[in-house]
């Protein structure tokens, strides 16, 4: 495709990617689109009811500023496989055999209660595939907020499982790994991980370069 | 991954093309910004897969922002039209993918609990709206234009008019948020989150383009504005296919 002068923005020697821009602190407005769920929120992966397989769990975090304080304007986002393992998504070999009832995708803002975020989800499979490392059950995680003005991205791992040959988590400084390992606990109300992230200082949270 | 073929690998967090985490002048982010260097992914499957939202969720109206919020009226401001394409690195078009637009009125006002500047929330506009792109990757928003508002990261701040868009790609690693704005704003100079792009072609690229071809006579506006995602659209599956 050529882009012309009468009908783009972009000239030829302009031609390259859109550069990031903050979501700003009113980025709620634009979060309304459902996951064709009866509760329509978008962290709400799975509904109560629903019959996609494995197990249920709720992922909680706060994401932390340079001063500790918890940001209350981030958007969280998160992509992640079935509880098999299979992502619903054609580039995916096994993707014909994805769950039908889970999409694997989810989006929470940190105006919780706490200024926390929150996934209802399943538990993701571990990615195993012919010729490749396996990759431990993780979700990738996406997060802008007002003062980022890109985005970061990062991955969950969970505590419990086996991560230490995971390609990602193996890639990492082992004394920066901690940084993605959800602290799994159990509550009344079901399987709790608990995943915060710090933006700077002290235990900063692993971002990558994707 | 050893199945890989010779794919660029996907760079979306390219530093000559995105803003940097740390940028003084825009004062959230001092406390906000990584202060480690990002750390290399290994491209793995879940780099080439992403959300895949289809028709069955979007409703007629929803990419049309001067009809989808009213009440009891038509919205108040300047009638626009924004029609843009999306496309890869290499100039493909993106497909069926889902844009989403979020804005103030016409006013410079949201629709948000937080935003408490003193100008009129106009009650048949919500500032919000949703589209997939079609076959030739390209998309059509109709909203008002946004007025300018003030913030207060320094003295006598205010935003140029601008409409986010929110874009899902072929895989989540093209995820982009990003802000298009008026051709002309006196504003663009002195604003941090425009200014905090390194690169004036980049900048250049979330400047919309007037079109009078594009404007309809008697109604409204037309503005072009191409949207360009880092990595490659072109799918294995796509080059199995031909």
């Amino acid at each position: 495709m050529t882009l012309s002068p009468e009908t783009s923005n972009i000239s030829a020697e302009d031609f390259g990617p859109s550069p990031s821009q903050t979501v700003g602190p009113y980025f709620h407005q634009g979060l309304v689109f459902g996951q064709g769920l009866v509760h329509g929120e978008e962290n709400v992966m799975v509904s109560p009811t629903s019959p996609a397989a494995g197990e249920r769990v709720t992922l909680r975090g706060r994401v932390l500023d340079g001063d500790g304080e918890p940001v209350p304007d981030a958007l969280v986002e998160v992509w992640q496989a079935d509880a098999h393992g299979r992502y619903p998504h054609p580039a995916d070999p096994e993707h014909a055999q994805a769950d039908p009832h889970f999409r694997g995708f989810g989006r929470s803002d940190t105006q919780h209660p706490g200024h926390t975020f929150v996934f209802h989800t399943v538990k993701p499979g571990a990615v195993v595939r012919p010729g490749q490392p396996t990759l431990a059950p993780h979700l990738q995680l996406w997060v802008g907020m007002r003062g980022l003005l890109t985005h970061t991205v990062t991955r969950v791992f969970f505590e419990g499982e086996d991560n230490s040959a995971d390609p990602v988590f193996a890639s990492l400084p082992e004394g920066r790994r901690h940084t993605l390992v959800a602290r799994r606990e159990e509550t009344p109300g079901g399987t709790v991980y608990h995943f915060d992230l710090r933006m700077q200082g002290e235990g900063e949270t692993v971002f990558f370069d994707v | 991954m050893t199945t890989e073929k010779t794919r660029p690998r996907l760079r979306t967090l390219d530093p000559t093309v995105h803003p940097a985490y740390l940028h003084e002048a825009y004062t959230s982010s001092v406390r906000r910004a990584p202060h480690e260097l990002l750390i290399p992914l290994p491209h793995t499957l879940a780099d080439d897969t992403g959300p895949v939202f289809g028709e069955g969720r979007i409703r007629p109206d929803d990419h049309d922002t001067t009809r989808n919020g009213r009440v009891n009226g038509e919205p108040l401001g300047e009638r626009i039209i924004v029609r843009g394409r999306l496309l890869d690195s290499s100039g493909r078009p993106v497909r069926g993918a889902l844009i989403e637009t979020w804005q103030a009125n016409a006013a410079g006002r949201y629709v948000h609990t937080r935003d408490q500047h003193a100008a009129p929330l106009d009650p048949n506009f919500t500032g919000t709206a949703r589209m997939l792109t079609d076959e030739h990757g390209e998309y059509e928003l109709i909203s008002i234009k946004p007025g300018s508002y003030p913030w207060r990261n320094h003295h006598n701040a205010w935003r140029p008019a601008h409409i986010h868009f929110s874009v899902f790609g072929q895989n989540f690693t093209q995820r982009l948020v990003t802000q298009m704005y008026f051709p002309g704003d006196p504003l663009l100079a002195y604003d941090p989150i425009y200014g905090g792009i390194p690169d004036e072609k980049g900048r250049r690229r979330l400047i919309s383009r007037f079109d009078l071809e594009l404007t309809q006579p008697e109604w409204a506006l037309g503005y072009r504005f191409d949207l360009v995602l880092g990595g490659d659209a072109q799918t294995p599956w796509e080059e199995a296919h031909g």
